[in-house]
């Protein structure tokens, strides 16, 4: 079984970004770049099934600029097999992506995408749930288990009040949580490895597909800021506060 | 122009974030219908229609939306989705998973979790983890919108809308409900409550977690945690507060031993009263806090219980 793994070179979430001062977007020149952690999570889960017999080969897709190649060196150091990239300098958008992997799948024929439920640049939640949607495929959004059995997945759901537990026929599209699983650390022998693996480039042209985006940001503006208020001496003195000048309780 | 709110719901009452995504329906300038799709969802339709504001609920009958499975959900959406200009849905796990499904399929962007509706067409929505608010133009022929429910007030009662009924689409059969594992618990829904009790790593452990129980007992609060307490396994993962958890904005939060990292802030910045227990007088969560206390948290929540009388 082949396992699709789209990966997303991001801002690392150690970074904090500002707003630039002409409100045109987040300056990120010259800050530090990582895999979104929770396309790191779903790389790992790809390599444990793997490990656990039921895959056979992970392809990691990056779609976004040149330095992707990065990112995807990076998902092969973890253990995926070969990457691709779909290259292209045009700000992508979730439904732009979507139909970009969309034509990588038909192609590949994998019977699993596992994706990262969000990226934590733009926080669209949307890329899985819409390429389940083009290739007509059952989704198990928030995955925090994954059980691989013949024709079918049973997937463990994060949702509001607790968990879900969901049966999706394959092919499907399966978006990772938190808790899934913990990423392993790459280690030196495993990123010389990665690097003599293949690396393959093609455009959004060639897989035919229009990425033009579809959303205009007219601005980006800083929210809006909270002061800091006051240490209090002691319990006493916070109860008094709560009660009579925040009334709060 | 007329809006479609897909509901959440349990098909006897409406989940709290739907009050809200309707509220910012209105707000784009049109008439709203709500959609109700369930299974014996009468009571749910019902009361769609006593809110305030909606025009028209339609109720789509079956046993294939007893479990809210996306698939179905979307297909019933997608099957109304001609007559409307814009479609919302609460973003809450159910119309996060269900709603990008819809967009793509009538190939329009999605805008995610939107904060305020500043025309039809144009929406603020936090990105970078609420570091930068957005305004965003579609150009789309419909605004697919997932609405932040903390951002907008819920719609009152006071409605009277007509309930019709729609014709049902077929189950997808792609996927199945296997079964369900909700807590319960006697405290408030996390996303709306009133008070929220939230606990940090400086609570060191699972066991530690249960001093700040008798704490959200006596304020009637929700508990959360920050994603560090998640991470390390001392409470499960739907109590995270944050980015990649839930967004809430209590009347009073009070954050306990969690230092304040970006991604925390970004979930609880918009509370009204927000205290701050942690030892290091240096963590930034005082920077957001309104009232701080530094020291241990292992005497000043005791303390506090007791204060509380």
């Amino acid at each position: 079984m082949k396992v699709l793994v789209p990966v997303k070179r991001v801002v690392d979430y150690n970074v904090k970004v500002r707003v630039k001062s002409d409100q045109s977007g987040v300056d990120i020149a010259n800050v530090k770049m990582s895999m979104n952690p929770f396309d790191e999570i779903a790389v790992e889960e790809a390599v444990r099934l793997k490990e656990a017999g039921k895959v056979s080969e992970i392809v990691a897709i990056s779609c976004g600029t040149a330095q992707s190649q990065e990112t995807l060196r990076t998902a092969m150091a973890i253990g995926a097999d070969r990457a691709i990239l779909v290259e292209t300098d045009i700000e992508l958008q979730p439904l732009a992506v979507a139909k970009l992997l969309k034509a990588i799948a038909d192609k590949e024929q994998p019977q699993l995408i596992i994706l990262g439920k969000q990226a934590i640049d733009d926080d669209a939640n949307q890329t899985g749930q819409m390429l389940a949607a083009l290739l007509d495929w059952p989704q198990a959004t928030y995955a925090s288990k994954v059980e691989v059995e013949g024709d079918k997945a049973q997937i463990t759901r994060e949702v509001d009040g607790g968990l879900e537990v969901i049966s999706v026929k394959l092919p499907a599209i399966v978006t990772t949580d938190l808790r899934l699983n913990e990423p392993r650390y790459v280690t030196l022998p495993n990123i010389m490895k990665a690097k003599k693996k293949t690396l393959d480039n093609v455009k959004p042209a060639d897989l035919g597909v229009d990425v033009a985006p579809r959303l205009k940001t007219l601005k980006v503006s800083e929210p809006p800021k909270r002061s800091a208020g006051i240490i209090v001496p002691d319990v006493g003195t916070l109860v008094d506060k709560l009660k009579n000048e925040a009334k709060v309780i | 122009m007329t809006a479609l709110v897909i509901a959440e719901h349990d098909n006897v009452s409406l989940k709290g974030s739907t009050f809200n995504t309707i509220t910012a329906a209105t707000q784009c300038g049109g008439e709203v219908h709500v959609l109700i799709a369930g299974h014996n969802a009468g009571a749910a339709a019902q009361a769609a229609a006593k809110v305030a504001g909606v025009a028209k609920v339609l109720l789509a009958e079956g046993a294939q939306f007893a479990d809210g499975l996306a698939e179905n959900i979307a297909a019933q959406a997608l099957s109304l989705a001609p007559s409307y200009s814009h479609i919302l849905a609460p973003a809450t796990a159910y119309g996060k998973n269900i709603l990008p499904r819809v967009a793509a399929k009538l190939d329009v962007a999605q805008i995610s979790e939107i904060t305020k509706v500043v025309s039809p067409d144009t929406f603020e929505r936090p990105f970078y983890a609420g570091n930068a608010i957005a305004t965003v133009q579609s150009a789309d022929a419909v605004k697919v919108i997932t609405v932040r429910a903390t951002a907008f007030e819920a719609a009152a009662a006071g409605g009277s809308a007509t309930v019709e009924s729609v014709s049902a689409v077929a189950d997808s059969g792609k996927s199945s409900f296997v079964s369900r594992h909700i807590a319960t618990s006697a405290r408030p829904e996390l996303a709306g409550a009133k008070v929220v009790v939230s606990g940090g790593r400086g609570l060191g452990s699972e066991e530690n977690f249960k001093i700040l129980e008798p704490l959200a007992d006596k304020l009637g609060a929700a508990m959360g945690a920050s994603r560090a307490a998640v991470d390390a396994g001392f409470v499960p993962n739907d109590w995270q507060v944050g980015q990649t958890g839930k967004v809430v904005a209590p009347d009073l939060y009070i954050a306990v031993g969690i230092s304040g990292a970006i991604q925390h802030l970004a979930g609880m910045k918009d509370s009204k009263t927000i205290v701050a227990i942690n030892k290091d007088a240096e963590a930034p969560i005082f920077s957001v806090a309104d009232y701080g206390i530094v020291g241990d948290l292992f005497e000043i929540v005791p303390q506090l219980i007791k204060e509380l009388g």
